[in-house]
């Protein structure tokens, strides 16, 4: 069973983000970059599917150089190798020609599973999965909460509103992941130290066929034509409760005709 | 004028609210149609009311594949539709599938796709809330026809009664689009209560209510209201409530009328699935607690005194 898990590197959401004044695209220079949080469950995700079903890890990310970090950390939480898709001209590319340029890297990587979050913490698109398996022309099996692997049958559990769906598909196969389903694990210093030795290849896009006419933010299918800081919210009106908070607050609902 | 497609989320023969919303918003962009995708028999009890909120046409796709297959019925349909149309817009409700339904059709399509929109000028140009909702942007679609989802409750549906025109549409499954099936769907937790995403109010708890057996505080306000019942990830992780109930950057994005957060501290990951809410109220016993930068209306105080007296006085209030 050989897995590609696919992880973003993302802006720490405790760190003010913030959309450079000069394109509109996010600044992932000015603060502190981190794994996107759910791409670690990914990661634990096809690490334990190896393990009970052997083959091998390799890691995928698309992203400035920067992003080698968010690679280690999946190198060193046991995966075996990565594939990193680095080419200024992928700067400020959208969610379709992100899909695109990621399609076009499993290409040159066999595989039979392809595990990936189900959200990115920065852009907040939940798409790739779906993307992708349309692109791939696979089965997608997204959103799951559990995953279970019999031969080349994959079934999950998707997770609804209100429960939860059996999906099945055959391998190969896309599958997002939601942060109920394991609890991944700290690199170990092991780990760590034998991720400085597992093989990290970086590709452009020359190297992947891709026209650089189709990527990058001045061929982005979508764009921010503004941006304005929120306007700040009318302050509110704060009591402190002397016996009457709750009547205090259905008078206001009342006043606001919520009532 | 052309036509904006929208695609009507509908479940036991009723229309979701947020598809009028939707319609709603497609008037100022072009000629609603209304796209029902669904098992056989499915459009008829919906199309009185799409009508009255201003469909100009109802198409209707029915199979029994739609039940057994996630997403790719609805793309299938909607690509079709968008090659013989050549609509101004198409516009999907803001839930995991309508996501995935509008990243299929973008790549199929080669369209953009805009997400999350709380707003949609005439222009086709989307309003979203980002970073936790520190920045607010608005974005265009520069490729193909442009793919919208909406935020439920961001629009107010106003009714604007039309004659539809009925039309059927086949729906065509390539091999591709059937390789994942659905072998069943649980329903683990089925209460009376709406559902959390496009509920008009949503009460929400946190670890300030110190056990999941106290949750039936907040699950008696909010029954008082109509409302949905949320909760934070401290409240999730500690077992208290169903992960599903989480509101936030890993859990649900709501944007209801009305928000109210009962012992929550406001954390920034919180404030992202929470924040675009037209009305927020919030009970904490610590005056410094950052969810009181966001609120309309706030009680310091303690919530085991302060929540079940506001329950009561609602249930006086409304008889
Ligand atoms: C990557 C990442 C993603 C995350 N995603 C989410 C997410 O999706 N959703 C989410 O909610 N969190 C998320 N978090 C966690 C978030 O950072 C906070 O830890 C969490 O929201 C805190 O939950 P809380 O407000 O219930 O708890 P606390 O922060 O502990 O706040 C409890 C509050 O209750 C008040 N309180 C206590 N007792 C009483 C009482 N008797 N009466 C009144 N008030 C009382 C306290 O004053 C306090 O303000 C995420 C974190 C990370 C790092
Ligand atoms: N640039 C990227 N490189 C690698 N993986 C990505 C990239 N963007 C998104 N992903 C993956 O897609 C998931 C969902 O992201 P999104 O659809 O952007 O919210 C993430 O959790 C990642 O696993």
């Amino acid at each position: 069973m050989d897995i590609v898990v696919l992880v973003k590197q993302v802006p720490d959401t405790w760190a003010e983000r913030r959309l450079q004044d000069s394109d509109k695209t996010l600044d992932r220079e000015s603060v502190d970059a981190v794994m996107n949080e759910i791409d670690e469950y990914a990661v634990e995700e096809a690490l334990r599917l190896k393990e009970a079903h052997g083959g091998e890890v390799t890691v995928l990310t698309m992203g400035p150089e920067k992003a080698t970090e968010t690679i280690r950390k999946a190198l060193s939480m046991g995966a075996d190798k990565a594939l990193h898709v680095s080419d200024p001209a992928l700067h400020g590319s959208c969610a379709v020609q992100t899909a695109e340029t990621i399609a076009a890297a499993l290409g040159t990587v066999p595989y039979d599973l392809v595990v990936l979050g189900s959200e990115s913490t920065d852009a907040r698109l939940s798409v790739m999965a779906a993307m992708l398996s349309e692109k791939l022309g696979v089965a997608q099996l997204s959103g799951a909460r559990k995953v279970e692997v019999d031969g080349s049958t994959v079934t999950i559990e998707r997770q609804t509103e209100t429960g939860f769906d059996r999906v099945q598909g055959a391998t190969p196969a896309v599958v997002s992941v939601v942060e109920k389903i394991n609890e991944p694990r700290y690199p170990s210093f092991k780990g760590i130290m034998a991720a400085k030795k597992k093989p990290v290849t970086t590709v452009t896009i020359a190297d992947l066929g891709i026209d650089p006419g189709s990527v990058g933010l001045a061929n982005a299918t979508s764009e921010v034509v503004e941006m304005t800081p929120r306007p700040p919210r009318q302050a509110g009106q704060i009591v402190k409760d002397e016996g009457d908070g709750g009547v205090k607050i259905a008078e206001f609902l009342a006043a606001q005709k919520l009532l | 004028m052309a036509s904006v497609l929208v695609l009507v989320d509908h479940a036991e023969g009723s229309v979701k609210k947020v598809t009028l919303e939707l319609l709603t918003a497609a008037r100022s962009l072009g000629e609603p149609v209304a796209v029902v995708v669904g098992a056989p028999g499915a459009a008829g009890p919906l199309t009185d009311r799409l009508a009255e909120y201003g469909a100009t046409a109802v198409v209707t796709a029915e199979s029994e594949d739609v039940d057994k297959h996630l997403v790719t019925p609805a793309v299938a349909v909607l690509a079709s539709l968008v090659g013989s149309e050549s609509p101004a817009a198409v516009l999907i409700a803001s839930s995991p599938e309508g996501k995935e339904v509008a990243a299929r059709l973008a790549m199929r399509t080669r369209s953009g796709i805009l997400t999350d929109a709380v707003g949609v000028d005439g222009d086709g140009t989307a309003t979203q809330s980002i970073f936790g909702g520190a920045v607010v942007v608005k974005s265009r679609v520069r490729t193909g026809t442009p793919i919208i989802t909406v935020r439920p409750n961001s629009v107010t549906a106003e009714p604007a009664p039309a004659q539809p025109e009925t039309r059927t549409a086949e729906v065509t499954l390539d091999d591709a689009a059937r390789k994942a099936t659905v072998l069943e769907r649980v329903v683990e937790a089925k209460g009376d209560r709406p559902a959390l995403t496009d509920a008009a109010i949503v009460v929400s708890g946190g670890r300030g209510l110190g056990s999941g057996d106290n949750f039936t505080l907040v699950e008696a306000l909010a029954d008082s209201l109509g409302g949905a019942v949320g909760a934070s990830r401290a409240a999730t992780d500690a077992g208290w409530y169903p992960h599903q109930n989480q509101v936030g950057q890993t859990g649900v994005t709501v944007s209801p009328q009305l928000y109210l957060a009962v012992g929550i501290s406001g954390a920034i990951q919180h404030r992202a699935g929470m924040q675009t809410s037209k009305t927020i109220i919030a009970v904490n016993k610590d005056p410094e607690a950052p969810i009181f930068e966001l609120v309309d209306f706030g009680v310091v105080g303690d919530l085991f005194t302060v929540v079940p007296q506001l329950t009561e006085e609602i249930g006086k209030r409304k008889g």
